[in-house]
């Protein structure tokens, strides 16, 4: 069956087979970073249009439809406005700062992308750290948007910039800790290792309500740690008219634009690894004709189907629900996301020991 | 390089140590116009509120002085545009009160089912502007499809969908569009049975109860204090409704409820205006079936002179309590004309409620005083 296995496979030998070792090595390099390069600009492309043709559907209207066939090259038309306008900086801006900041952000998207195993044997770093290199990663991206909100020199700025900074920093914890679940039960930081524990069942299924709770925890974590809503403090139009990024405009503003939709696709695609088995097919126990069948779809499409399957989760839920208040939505966090998910962490540590997991 | 320090020191020249000023407005999405709010922060926390007026002031009062009273009625409409039908028709209530014009019971319902639809589309188009500010996109889309077809009906009888004019001295322009009983029934049957959805999306959302339930408390004594009127101070447990204190036209021959609630909060003040939709349905309701055949306008001189002396008529807009006062000196324009804006009293309240809290309840405050800021202006 079609598989990205042999592909990569195929290249890897064919270098290493016509240069030497380091200059082979240098070239793949070279294609990875094209390849990501690439992937980010179709996933902006594809997410931006995603995102617009879910909420039309939500909102009882029809969405792009204008430019191709359904609306199709509509984010392209919008990608060349926003290239060919003019890239404002404020007077009393920090200039430096403020166009280091979303390339920052950017930066983040980047190096998130490198342990995601995408097919089969399809990953490009294998980092046996994986799940400890992405909630450190992750991390960063609060020093972009501070940066923008800092440099920006206006007071709505500095305070998407502020709400942004409390936001990400505590929902980092309840993230950190629903990922720590699937950790102890697998028993391994290395994302391959991760899904293959998970040939015989995804963890959602095979780690009891546990997993389940664990699922609930990182969906909305993750959904304030990319501000998107019901926790987008950082832009709140109706308060802040932008936040962080009210001063952005042109390229800057794309770039902001885009690392949004990048983040959605990684966080999905760390979910659905972690809590859905990545690439791995849907099994059921001993119904051998049915696992088979299962087994002739591709890798790749069980891995992109559950990511935007995510991805449609949290868009569903800025097109449904309302935001939140600065201090609800740290309480949330404190009072009720973090205790739960430490006792939730604590079960899992108990059903991990006793073997009581599939 | 620009000494990032210095961005605190400007602040700190207008306010004591750590206030941070923001002037909101007047191009910001969440006050829905040219209101200018001048916000003094401590963090996140608002201290204080100053409204800023005066950008879209077109001195409608001094215009109206000019013009005759048939010509003045129209620019009524410009004032609060989401009532605009309501306003036309305070004013033509005034001037028919001061020249003793009989107007016939046709024009008399057909006026009333028109104002109450004019407060069922107000209010949608606040329930939609509401959520927005509270960050919930999508209301808005489902409040609007409901407010189209009031709008279509409204162009079909008036031939205008904002600013309808469709009011003299006397009784209306001209007739209703034969269609107009259905089109109002076919409105009447699609409201009743999307309301539901407003329920479900927005009224029982945890997150929304959460950010209006005891946010922007407005005791009774305060609202009759500050002056206001309508659902702001029908949320605070004033009885406040010209058309039940009052009754102008045929409001005293339907049955109807006035809308109390008691908590003075934001969710009182949503729902306050939800519920008086459904009291809106429940006039036109006996009205439709019940119009009387017969002129649409009675019999009127053809210059208009209202007689020497003070007149002054009250009607209930979707905002509140809207006044004309007029001093004549016997000719055919106004001597002084003063309109009561319902908005301009309940804007008053807005640091009263709004200071203490953070900025997101502000949004909550004022989104639910619901202002339409010509209608401040004027």
């Amino acid at each position: 069956m079609f598989s990205l296995e042999g592909i990569t496979t195929n290249v890897q030998d064919w270098l290493f087979m016509k240069f030497n070792p380091t200059l082979a090595l240098a070239m793949e390099c070279v294609i990875v970073i094209l390849l990501a390069i690439s992937l980010f600009a179709i996933l902006g492309l594809v997410l931006v249009l995603m995102e617009r043709k879910v909420a039309a559907h939500i909102q009882i209207r029809l969405g792009p439809n204008r430019v191709g066939p359904g609306g199709m090259f509509q984010t392209v038309a919008d990608t060349l406005k926003l290239i060919m306008k003019e890239g404002l900086v404020p007077d009393l801006a920090d200039k430096f700062l403020f166009n280091l900041a979303p390339f920052v952000v950017m930066m983040v998207g980047m190096l998130l992308l490198a342990p995601i195993a995408f097919a089969k044997n399809f990953q490009i770093w294998d980092i046996n750290i994986g799940v400890l290199y992405i909630s450190s990663v992750s991390s960063l991206s609060v020093i972009g948007i501070l940066m923008a909100g800092w440099a920006s020199n206006n007071k709505y700025s500095l305070l998407g910039a502020m709400r942004s900074g409390a936001q990400i920093v505590s929902y980092e914890l309840s993230a950190g800790f629903a990922v720590l679940t699937i950790v102890v039960l697998t028993g391994s930081l290395q994302l391959s290792e991760i899904v293959n524990a998970q040939q015989n069942g995804w963890w959602i299924f095979k780690g009891h309500i546990p997993a389940v709770i664990a699922f609930v925890l990182y969906i909305i974590a993750v959904t304030a740690e990319t501000n998107r809503a019901p926790f987008d403090l950082a832009e709140a139009e109706s308060e802040l008219t932008a936040g962080f990024h009210t001063e952005y405009s042109g390229m800057r503003f794309a770039l902001f634009f885009l690392a949004e939709y990048i983040n959605i696709f990684i966080v999905c695609a760390i979910g659905a690894t972690l809590f859905f088995g990545g690439w791995m097919p849907l099994h059921i126990g001993n119904w051998e004709a049915f696992n088979h069948i299962m087994d002739y779809i591709p890798s790749s499409v069980w891995f992109m189907g559950k990511t935007f399957f995510l991805i449609f989760l949290i868009m569903w839920f800025r097109w449904t629900f309302p935001r939140l208040r600065v201090d609800q939505l740290l309480n949330l966090e404190w009072k009720y996301l973090l205790p739960i998910s430490l006792f939730n962490l604590l079960l899992v540590a108990v059903i991990a020991i006793l073997g009581w997991h599939f | 390089m620009y000494n990032q320090t210095e961005i605190i020191k400007d602040t700190s020249e207008l306010g004591a140590e750590g206030e941070l000023v923001i002037n909101m407005g007047p191009q910001h999405p969440a006050t829905h116009g040219v209101l200018h709010l001048v916000v003094t922060l401590n963090g996140e926390t608002i201290k204080k509120i100053e409204p800023h007026l005066g950008y879209i002031h077109r001195s409608i009062e001094k215009m109206c002085e000019s013009l005759t009273y048939r010509q003045f009625i129209y620019v009524t409409s410009r004032m609060d545009y989401l009532s605009s039908h309501i306003n036309n028709l305070g004013c033509a209530l005034l001037v028919e009160k001061g020249m003793a014009i009989e107007v016939p019971d046709r024009a008399k319902y057909i006026r009333v089912i028109l104002s109450e639809l004019t407060r069922i589309a107000s209010h949608e188009l606040w329930l939609g502007a509401m959520a927005m500010d509270l960050g919930a996109f999508t209301p808005f889309f489902y409040a609007f499809r409901e407010r189209e077809m009031i709008t279509d009906i409204m162009e079909d009888t008036c031939g205008a969908r904002l600013t309808m004019n469709y009011i003299v001295p006397g009784g209306l322009m001209y007739d209703i569009h034969p269609d107009f009983q259905k089109k109002v029934k076919a409105f009447i049957t699609q409201f009743k049975s999307k309301v539901t959805e407003y329920e479900d999306l927005v009224t029982n959302n945890v997150i929304f109860q959460s950010r209006t339930k005891g946010v922007g408390i407005l005791s009774a004594e305060d609202a009759i204090s500050y002056g206001c009127t309508g659902p702001v101070a029908r949320a605070s447990g004033v009885s406040c409704d010209i058309r039940k204190l009052y009754p102008y036209e045929v409001y005293d021959k339907v049955e109807f409820d006035e809308v109390l609630e008691t908590a003075g909060d934001s969710f009182a003040r949503y729902i306050v205006r939800v519920k008086e939709m459904n009291q809106s349905i429940r006039i036109i309701e006996q009205l439709i079936d019940n119009i009387p055949e017969g002129d649409f306008v009675g019999k009127t001189k053809n210059v208009l002179k209202l007689p020497k002396g003070e007149f002054y008529t009250r009607v209930e807009t979707a905002r509140g309590e809207f006044g004309v006062y007029i001093v004549s000196e016997g000719g055919t324009t106004p001597h002084r004309i003063k309109f009561r804006s319902p908005g301009f009293s309940n804007l008053s309240v807005l640091n009263h409620i709004a200071a203490g809290s953070k900025i997101g309840d502000l949004m909550a405050s004022m989104g639910t005083l619901d202002l339409v800021i010509p209608d401040i202006d004027r």
